[in-house]
């Protein structure tokens, strides 16, 4: 389906009139610039649990958001639905953050722009779907589950998904729009034996609709890997604590490369200097054999999109060569107050928020190195594969990430699964202790969420098998 | 004329029923939000906005599924309430399912102190005001605060409405506000970051912009010079915005959906001794001011205070009108709805009570040891109750600080770390609805060097 003009012409009626006036409103007292961002998000989500669908439910979100910027500060404000007051008062109130005696930006009248690409044509609406083929996935994923082993004595089974029109609107004359499609399918499993209880998570998704369950995302794929880890879990033993060498497994785990690097590189910690990574660019960082990009260009990922949440194409970013690092993720306000340009990192959640650098799709590149060599090379260490979250604290560069499918190596051998035990590293140096980067880059099957500042937005990341000499494993086994 | 929210839901819920559901219940939600960061002395972002969000729940039958709009125009909302019943005619029949018994419902509801109509007479640069002195106050405490990622005040007055099909319905308003700041201190070319904040209903539950700017830059100040530590085993002490992660924790483990799905540390545990003799723990929905405080949940079933935890006895499991169903058990009030509609289990004012120690009678107590200030990552698994997560803190030596330390873990299990507090504080510090005072652990391995 090809979205050639803006849901919000076409059905709701705003015409270039009524922008221009919300703009003009917007920039009243004299702001440098003012954007809109009309969001119109329609959700679904299902649950499937004890074997029973228990609910479904369904969220329509309309609204407004004005943004007024003045020097370095900005004004927000907006409104929960498309009446023109409320717009213009939403407009008045984000541009009380300008002083009137200042000289204001001019206000150039939007012109719709055309979409140059679609990263993620579908070929129908999610919401026009019916439950019933969403339904089937669910009980797919039940039945497979329990299907793998006897223990496996709980399944919960959730399908998601999101229609979102985006309008954006700025003073400096641009009007673009967008049509971006997420959908996801979790199970989790419990195992249960001799009364000790494991749980096991799989998900998948992407930016298309149900015909991304296929493959490896398939619904009996992804409840067998959850029911898999679950049952794994149950003959776990203690984690090691103390500092070892560390191999990674491909795709999720690059989540290490989104909390070590990623958050610190984002442009706004580095305007501000309270990033580690302020004042790095063109230094090593790491060995030669990294090579990080965020890439928000990847047809139908997760984390990708036609342009971001600020009106701009999205890049593929390289933030690291090499070892060197290359440079910072931007949106608007950054890029021009460091005079940089921009990256098409401006995301936000919605309509209700400011927006703000963000990453989209963030990885390594491969390298030369085959897995198992990468494991045969280890006396003693930890193999790592699946992780569940992670978070960082960008001015120590102190970060952490918790695995949760993980194994001894001994000799060259992975050998007993152990229980999950976060990681903890610092960001700047981690990677000058990557000692071999595997030939086999993988991004994540679609389920990472990011958060920062009290907002959450799709991303994904993604790793070849890589090796650190050396990373502090929280376990409790000394 | 301005309708009230619970004419809107007793509107709404008139239009269900002739839609074909047999029960429905509706919630809307109104924030009427203020919030100011200030930073490097400077407005950073000013936002301000009124924000609603209507719930629809149906049931036919045993069948249910829900709905929420952010639109509560006509026409969105009765198209809504047709696709949401259609949905509900697509699940499965659920032997628990439905509204609340009718005598879990309040006729009459205390007035629980929620709001402080002081708030309304600041002006707006008033409330910018008290961002900007928070910060001035950081910068103003040691010259080793060079940045900051900016002090906010951060303010809502909000309406809850409900109503159901059988008869309830019921409104109340409360106000509340929180001031942070986060400074950075810098010595020697290495930054740290630390954080302090205050928060409540009325104006006089929170601190003066000054403590909470002092307090914040000499957390700040003191994690200059951090360093790893040799993995060991040693007492653990929890300052009270670190132990108040602890109860999250175990707010978890005791909620009623966990419970039925069996995914608790603490399912089937009802009589047992789970914690040590010091550990009492209660959910108090009728605390006066509270910011967890409410007169009827989101079910609209009476709240009250539910014992948890006395004396380290496991007495009850928080429970909504489904879970106590599943369970054989009773409501608690704790039916709470996620901004989708959807009814889970929520905390209400969830904390440890107080103890005996000040925080620096447990700090003396401990020859060698680390006193935590920061926890960060998800490294815990409460079906297990497996623990492991980053910390930041000082390292103390025969009673007293003597350096900060950093990029080490902290790791146990929470069934051995509960029975494993030897001290409770007499600091139980609200932030939110879940709170604790400081806390010993008596051991805990800590992975560093």
């Amino acid at each position: 389906m090809v979205h050639s003009n803006s849901i919000f012409f076409e059905k709701y009626n705003v015409t270039l009139r009524d922008l221009e006036a919300y703009l003009s409103e917007a920039l009243s007292r004299g702001g440098d610039y003012a954007d809109l961002y009309f969001e119109y998000r329609i959700n679904h989500s299902i649950v499937l649990e004890e074997q029973i669908i228990k609910s479904a439910t369904k969220g329509v979100n309309i609204g407004v958001g004005v943004r007024v910027i003045s020097g370095g500060k900005t004004g927000y404000a907006y409104s929960d639905d498309l009446n023109r007051e409320n717009i213009l008062k939403a407009a008045r109130t984000a541009a009380f953050i300008a002083n009137a005696s200042a000289a204001g930006g001019s206000l150039r009248v939007p012109t719709p722009l055309n979409q140059e690409r679609n990263l993620y044509p579908i070929p129908i609406y999610l919401a026009e779907l019916g439950i019933a083929e969403k339904i089937s996935l669910l009980q797919q994923s039940d039945d497979a589950a329990r299907a793998y082993d006897r223990r496996i004595k709980q399944v919960q089974a959730s399908y998601v998904d999101e229609t979102k029109h985006i309008l954006i609107v700025t003073s400096d004359g641009r009007a673009t729009w967008d049509l971006q499609p997420l959908v996801r399918l979790n199970v989790m499993c419990i195992a249960e034996e001799n009364g000790q209880r494991q749980s096991g998570y799989q998900g998948g998704g992407g930016r298309g609709v149900l015909d991304v369950f296929t493959g490896d995302l398939d619904p009996h794929a992804l409840a067998r890997e959850s029911a898999r880890q679950a049952i794994l879990q149950l003959r776990a033993i203690d984690a090691p604590a103390g500092p070892m060498e560390v191999v990674l497994g491909p795709g999720w785990p690059g989540i290490l490369l989104h909390e070590a690097i990623g958050h610190g590189l984002e442009a706004d910690f580095n305007r501000k200097k309270t990033s580690a990574f302020a004042g790095l660019i063109g230094q090593k960082v790491g060995s030669e054999l990294c090579t990080v990009v965020d890439d928000g260009t990847i047809p139908f990922r997760r984390g990708s999109l036609n342009m971001d949440d600020e009106g701009n194409p999205t890049h593929r970013t390289v933030l690291i060569e090499k070892g060197v690092l290359q440079g910072y993720l931007q949106d608007r306000l950054s890029s021009k107050l460091m005079k940089a340009p921009l990256t098409g990192n401006g995301r936000r959640q919605s309509y209700d928020h400011i927006p703000m650098p963000r990453m989209t799709n963030t990885f390594m590149m491969s390298g030369d190195s085959a897995p198992e060599d990468i494991i045969k090379s280890v006396e003693k260490g930890l193999y790592a594969v699946h992780f569940g979250g992670g978070q960082v604290d960008i001015t120590s560069g102190k970060f952490v990430f918790t695995a949760s499918e993980a194994y001894l190596i001994e000799n060259g051998q992975i050998t007993a699964p152990v229980k999950g035990a976060t990681l903890i590293g610092d960001g700047p140096t981690v990677l000058r202790q990557v000692t071999a980067v595997g030939n086999d880059l993988e991004l994540d099957q679609g389920v990472g969420i990011c958060g920062k500042e009290g907002q959450t937005i799709p991303v994904s990341v993604g790793l070849p098998t890589i090796k650190i000499r050396e990373i502090t494993v929280g376990g409790t086994e000394k | 004329m301005i309708q009230s929210l619970q004419d809107i839901a007793q509107h709404v819920v008139d239009r269900v029923k002739n839609s074909g559901a047999t029960a429905a219940d509706v919630m809307i939600r109104e924030d009427d939000t203020f919030s100011v960061t200030v930073r490097m002395a400077e407005i950073e972002t000013l936002k301000e906005a009124i924000s609603r969000n209507l719930m629809l729940r149906v049931f036919i039958g045993k069948r249910t599924a829900t709905s929420h709009t952010s639109d509560i125009s006509g026409a969105v909302v009765d198209r809504l309430v047709d696709e949401t019943v259609e949905m509900a005619r697509l699940t499965s029949e659920d032997e628990s399912g439905g509204l609340p018994e009718p005598g879990f419902f309040q006729g009459h509801f205390p007035d629980l102190n929620l709001f402080d109509p002081s708030w309304e007479r600041l002006t707006p640069d008033e409330r910018i005001s008290l961002a900007v002195r928070t910060e001035k106050a950081a910068f103003e405490t040691d010259k080793a605060v060079t940045n900051s990622e900016g002090a906010s005040f951060e303010y809502a007055r909000s309406r809850v409405a409900l109503a159901n099909t059988i008869g309830f319905g019921g409104e109340y308003a409360g106000t509340s506000a929180a001031v942070v700041c986060v400074p950075i201190a810098e010595s020697k070319g290495s930054m740290q970051r630390d954080y302090w904040m205050s928060a409540g209903r009325h104006q006089r539950q929170i601190e003066t912009p000054e403590e909470i700017g002092r307090k914040a830059a000499d957390r700040a100040i003191r994690r200059l010079g951090a360093r790893k530590i040799p993995t060991c085993q040693v007492p653990i002490v929890f300052d009270p915005l670190c132990a108040r992660s602890l109860l999250g924790h175990i707010f978890e483990a005791v909620a009623g959906s966990a419970i039925y799905r069996r995914s608790s540390f603490l399912v089937d545990r009802i009589g047992e001794t789970v914690a040590s003799p010091y550990v009492t723990v209660v959910d108090d929905a009728r605390m006066p001011g509270g910011l967890g405080s409410s007169p009827f949940d989101d079910e609209g079933t009476q709240t009250q205070t539910t014992p948890i935890i006395e004396g380290g006895v496991l007495l009850n499991y928080l429970q909504s009108a489904y879970t106590a169903r599943k369970l054989q058990s009773r409501p608690t009030g704790n039916g709470s709805r996620a901004a989708s509609g959807v009814v889970t289990i929520g905390p209400t004012n969830f904390y440890l009570k107080a103890g005996l120690y000040g925080a620096d009678e447990i700090i003396r107590s401990v020859k060698g040891g680390l006193y935590i200030v920061e926890l960060i990552g998800f490294g815990v698994n409460t079906v297990t109750g497996d623990y492991s997560r980053g910390a930041v803190g000082m390292w103390i030596e025969n009673g007293e600080f003597k350096y900060p330390v950093q990029e080490v873990t902290i790791a146990g299990n929470l069934n051995e770390m509960l029975k494993n507090i030897e001290m409770v504080g007499n600091d139980v510090t609200f932030v939110g609805s879940i709170a604790a005072p400081t806390l010993k652990i008596g051991k805990m391995v800590i992975s560093g060097a």
